[in-house]
């Protein structure tokens, strides 16, 4: 390479396009009422309409209709009064019908926008990002290859095809091309696509889980000659399974486009696929010869006009935006940004204000879930709140905060919890773990600590204080650990005569 | 309307995912020509200030509630399958990028 | 009840009255078949134990006491375009050989929630593409009347089985005329429901803005009683109408016509219609103005584009909906020998596995639909469409019903027009606008051509969910003809039987 990514995006302008799919949660896929469970055995969610079998026909999904209405009320687009399903026409064996029944010309959101925020080398930017329009299609079905080199298609001997995905509800949110974000593209893309996801979640529309596939982004970039006002030839990169491979796929195929166009060769119009390990993108299908997909209305379904009654009720019901909400929240929890990235980046924002809601001590809240049960998360690679409860987590800080548990107890509590040894309070009562803040039971421990270090008891009495800190352990210790540490010092130091 | 040429079925019939011989293409570029120089009157009166009617009805919103209803069985779903491993439709291999 | 020349109606009374047992209905009909069907192929599949099976529960209901539909027990045929499970259902294909579909279609669940006997599948032109059933995959029917002749198409095997009396009741698919035109050529009653009238559901789809189901009979009253056990609204058809279904039963016994508004379509009369057609259809309006109707001429300018607008939708929608049929998950799979892709056994498979008419309709729909072209050709075929339905709006401002003869001519000889595909078009051209425009229409035997002794069908159209319209003129007409006559129109038949 002779160009990196610096002095590409030097020479270069990138404009950007980004498409995302996300597969919608409902219940029941697009057309027809199939389960969409994720992960069920092979061919166990399908129907005479998902099989695309002979007859079947297809009924739309009116929850699905719904989700995507609300997408586009939270990315400020107009909902058209008159929108309409369309035939894809292309033939491919994931897909059982051969043609996806999507929208053309008459999609269901269109003209909005969502402004995202970067870190630029002159502090936070906001880029503006238009939507060109959202709409709906359906999902295809998995193929398995089989034979030859492991899981590509190439060498395959042959190819083994599951149909559950089929026909599970998909939105496809296409921007329009987004100029003028230099060298930050990546960066803007990133955020985007973020953004979008947090939206997406707080819509409670989509498990947005890119790993598993329901958020997917096709990211298409062309690269111009700074201030030339041009154009240039975009490449698609599909296949981008997360916000980081969002950015580097860009970053590698900006440097990629622009050493290309350094050494005098075209851009040609095609597919790319990102490689997760390399940080490259390969070639796939080249879209020079445009497939022609022969659209036209689908027959089998009636349009969907949506009135306006319908439409302010649904607006009605969208909540706060995640990026004004985190500002929001950010101030009344009065966090540094260092903390509430951590926070947002541990998709622990919404956890830790609804154990705040349960009546959780604030920064217990947020230091209890960013700290230990982030840290058994980590070790057990799930996220933090498929271990325990916010309820759970609330009812112990409340214990902690009365003094009926110290941090140290409160961990094993946690643990206990975690382990599926039931309540908090059932972990207390099994484990014993109560604070021992009875004082006569804490004079025996004392009594005894002082008869078995007489000389540091008499520094005490002398007036050298930290002394204290031997016996106190020690008191501590006989204790199990289920003392408050601080009522030791209190009742030792009054005891020899020092409170 | 120009003739319709031996390629031009051809790559209809690749669209179509129809394989043909070279004569049937010939064939069928004669026939698809006869047949369009008959159905190309349509443009003599469907003018621009006709809307296009793409279906009888005039019907909208037809939506089903989300709700999940039993899916066909496995054995049943690959019932019509001409091939069939692992529980799944067995079919030659894909070539090409998807 | 006599015996299989009785009608539905007559039958069910019979089965009622317990003077037969649907089982021994059901073999006599089995009995016919297994006597008449190699002359006249309607059937591609015979039934025999299902269709016992069925006859034997619907025997053990009644003599149980449980209340039955008025069409429990008696038979029926089944059009091989609707899904039956676990029963072949081929389309007319070879690309659907030896498909057993895992599901019913809508139509035939309410026929068997109904009691209703299915007998069978019967033969039709490949994916309904047709007026002659001569592009079946497995043979052509020949017509009861004569049989070098075609019973018309699609829906030909279901007709040809009414008229040689091998079921009462049969169900077919129209998508251009395909009830009412073998209705007309083999002298028995089809109807062609308004769009969205019956249930789609499990209807193998040809052009799914056009299909429709509907009933054949001998009678307007057996017609209108299969039409009343098929017709609703179905939640699995997005485009199935949610409203009350037209009186049909009680408007074909009205027997009375007075005051009602016939119009006589202009562009579908005269010149271009055989003589012995036109001579019947001309009797018919002086026995509707005998019973008290008025008749007026009314004027649809737009239809003689129809047909040109019809080979381009339908071959269009066609050309999306048989995508599906690819040698992936059923049906036919061809050159699979371990070295070719998926796309080239596709290709393969779809080249072996469709006729000659289905490949040129779908290389026609491709055409139309491509870029570049979609605006000439489907897009002007859609604003014809719009025109087809304002003549038909005007017309019906001025009559409550509208009437033409159902084909231009009596049935044409096997192979007479299989090599020309343009005239065998031409058939439908009485029969597409109303499907054009998703009204309904009904196919009424009238009698018989002097030159040639075939049946002659009049059709009667009625505004979109008015199809007891229809049936009430086609009652009435019906029995000013039958007593002219003194019999029934297919006493006239050979006696297929006795030609053995």
């Amino acid at each position: 390479m002779t160009l990196d990514y610096k002095t590409a995006t030097e020479k270069y302008e990138p404009t950007l396009g980004l498409e995302v799919h996300v597969e919608l949660n409902t219940n029941s896929k697009m057309f027809c009422s199939c389960a969409t469970e994720f992960g069920a055995s092979p061919n166990t969610q399908t129907c005479p309409v998902c099989l695309g079998l002979p007859g079947a026909l297809p009924v739309v999904n009116g929850k699905a209709i719904e989700s995507t209405i609300l997408i586009g009320l939270a990315l400020n687009c107009s909902i058209a009064p008159y929108s309409r399903f369309a035939r894809k026409n292309y033939f491919y064996p994931d897909m059982p019908k051969n043609f996806q029944t999507s929208q053309y010309d008459e999609p269901i959101c269109v003209d909005g926008y969502l402004d995202v925020e970067i870190e630029t080398d002159d502090g936070p930017k906001i880029f503006r990002v238009d939507i060109e329009r959202v709409h709906m299609e359906e999902d295809t079905g998995k193929s398995l290859h089989v034979g030859g080199s492991t899981g590509r298609i190439h060498g395959a001997e042959y190819s083994l095809l599951d149909y559950n995905r089929a026909g599970i509800p998909l939105v496809e949110i296409v921007t329009r091309i987004i100029p003028g974000t230099g060298k930050y593209a990546p960066q803007v893309a990133r955020a985007y696509v973020t953004q979008l996801r947090d939206i997406l979640r707080s819509l409670g529309v989509s498990d947005v889980k890119m790993e598993q596939g329901s958020l997917r982004c096709d990211a298409n970039v062309s690269l111009a000659p700074i201030g030339s006002g041009l154009l240039g030839t975009r490449s698609e990169t599909k296949n981008v399974n997360s916000l980081r491979s969002v950015e580097r796929a860009l970053t590698g195929e900006i440097e990629r486009q622009a050493n290309r166009l350094e050494a005098g060769m075209r851009i040609i119009q095609e597919t790319r696929h990102f490689q997760e390990e390399s940080g490259l993108t390969r070639s796939g299908r080249s879209k020079e010869q445009a497939e022609d997909y022969r659209y036209f209305p689908e027959p089998d379904l009636v349009p969907v006009t949506p009135d306006a009654k319908w439409i302010e009720e649904l607006r009605a019901k969208l909540p706060e935006n995640p990026a004004d909400r985190r500002k929001r929240l950010q101030k009344e929890w009065n966090v540094p940004d260092s903390e509430m990235n951590s926070l947002i980046n541990a998709e622990l924002v919404d956890v830790v204000e609804e154990t705040i809601k349960l009546g959780a001590e604030p920064t217990r809240a947020r230091t209890w879930w960013l700290g230990e049960i982030s840290r058994l998360a980590n070790e057990k690679e799930v996220a933090p709140i498929s271990l325990i409860t916010t309820t759970f987590v609330a009812e112990i800080i409340a214990l902690i905060t009365s003094g009926d548990l110290t941090d140290k107890l409160a961990r094993q509590v946690v643990e206990g919890v975690i382990n599926g040894e039931g309540s908090p309070k059932d972990v207390i009562e099994k484990r014993g773990l109560k604070v021992v803040s009875d004082d006569s039971a804490l004079m025996v421990a004392i009594e005894a600590a002082i008869a078995a270090q007489p000389d540091t008891a008499e520094r005490i009495r002398g007036g050298n204080i930290p002394a204290a800190g031997a016996l106190i352990g020690a008191v501590m210790k006989a204790t199990g650990g289920q003392a408050d540490a601080a009522k030791v010092r209190e009742l030792l130091l009054k005891h020899l005569g020092q409170g | 309307m120009a003739a319709i040429s031996r390629d031009d079925v051809a790559h209809l019939a690749k669209l179509a995912r129809i394989e043909m011989t070279p004569a049937e293409l010939d064939h069928m570029a004669t026939e698809l020509e006869q047949i369009l120089g008959a159905v190309k009157r349509v443009q003599e009166v469907a003018t621009s200030d006709i809307a296009p009617t793409s279906h009888p009805l005039s019907m909208s919103n037809i939506f089903r509630d989300d709700v999940v209803k039993p899916s066909l069985t496995n054995e049943e779903a690959l019932s019509g399958a001409p091939a069939q491993a692992e529980d799944r439709f067995k079919v030659p291999q894909i070539l090409g990028d998807e | 009840m006599r015996n299989i020349h009785s009608t539905a109606a007559e039958m069910a009374i019979a089965l009622a009255a317990k003077e037969i047992s649907s089982v021994e209905l059901t073999q006599q009909h089995l009995d016919r078949i297994a006597s008449v069907d190699d002359k006249i192929h309607a059937f591609l599949h015979i039934d025999n134990d299902g269709a016992l099976q069925q006859a034997a529960a619907v025997d053990a209901k009644r003599a149980s006491g449980e209340s039955l539909s008025p069409l429990a027990g008696v038979p029926i045929a089944v059009k091989d375009i609707l899904a039956q499970k676990g029963v072949p259902t081929t389309a007319g294909s070879k690309i659907l050989e030896g498909w057993r579909p895992p599901y019913d279609s809508t139509v035939v669940a309410k026929l068997k929630a109904a009691g209703v006997v299915i007998l069978g599948k019967t033969n039709m032109d490949e994916f309904a593409m047709g007026s002659s059933t001569e592009n079946s995959a497995y043979g052509t029917t020949q017509n009861p009347w004569d049989l070098t002749r075609t019973p018309g198409g699609s829906s030909g095997g279901s007709a040809a089985a009414v008229a040689a009396f091998e079921a009462p009741l049969a169900i077919g698919t129209d998508t251009g005329g395909s009830i009412r035109q073998p209705a007309a050529l083999t002298g028995i009653v089809g109807v062609k429901p308004t769009y969205g009238g019956v249930s789609r559901y499990g209807v193998v789809a040809y052009s799914s803005s056009l299909d429709q189901v509907g009933p054949f009979a001998r009678t307007v009253l057996d017609t209108a009683l299969l039409h009343e056990a098929i017709a609703g609204h179905d939640e699995r058809d997005s485009t199935s109408i949610n409203a009350p279904v037209p009186q049909v039963v009680a408007a074909a016994k009205r027997l009375d016509v007075k005051g009602m508004k016939i119009g006589v379509i202009k562009e579908l009369s005269g010149s271009g219609f055989q003589a012995g057609v036109s001579a019947r259809i001309n009797e018919s309006i002086e026995l509707l103005v005998a019973a008290g109707a008025e008749i007026i001429e009314v004027s649809c300018p737009n239809f003689e584009y129809a047909l040109a607008a019809y080979y381009l939708i339908a071959p269009s929608e066609a050309s999306s909906n048989l995508a599906r049929f690819d040698s992936m998950r059923y049906g036919l799979r061809v050159g699979d020998d371990g070295s070719r892709g998926a796309e080239e056994v596709m290709s393969a498979t779809r080249e072996a596995g469709f006729g000659k008419e289905v490949k040129r309709r779908i290389i026609l729909g491709t055409y139309a639909l491509s870029s570049g072209y979609y605006d000439a050709y489907y897009g002007s075929a859609q604003k014809v469409r719009t025109l087809v339905k304002q003549d038909f709006d005007k017309a019906f401002a001025k009559a409550d019903v509208l009437i033409s003869p159902v084909t231009p001519t009596t049935a044409f000889k096997i192979g007479e027009k299989s090599n020309d595909p343009v005239a065998m078009y031409l058939s439908d051209i009485a029969t597409i606008p109303v499907n054009m425009a998703g009204i309904g229409g009904m196919s009424l035997p009238v009698g018989l051509a002097d030159e040639d002794g075939l049946p002659v069908g009049l059709q009667i159209m009625a505004p979109v969910m008015q199809d007891d319209r229809f049936y009430r003129v086609g009652g009435t007409l019906e029995a000013a003809l039958l007593s002219k006559w003194g019999k029934p129109i297919l006493s006239n038949a050979p006696d297929l039987a006795g030609q053995k």
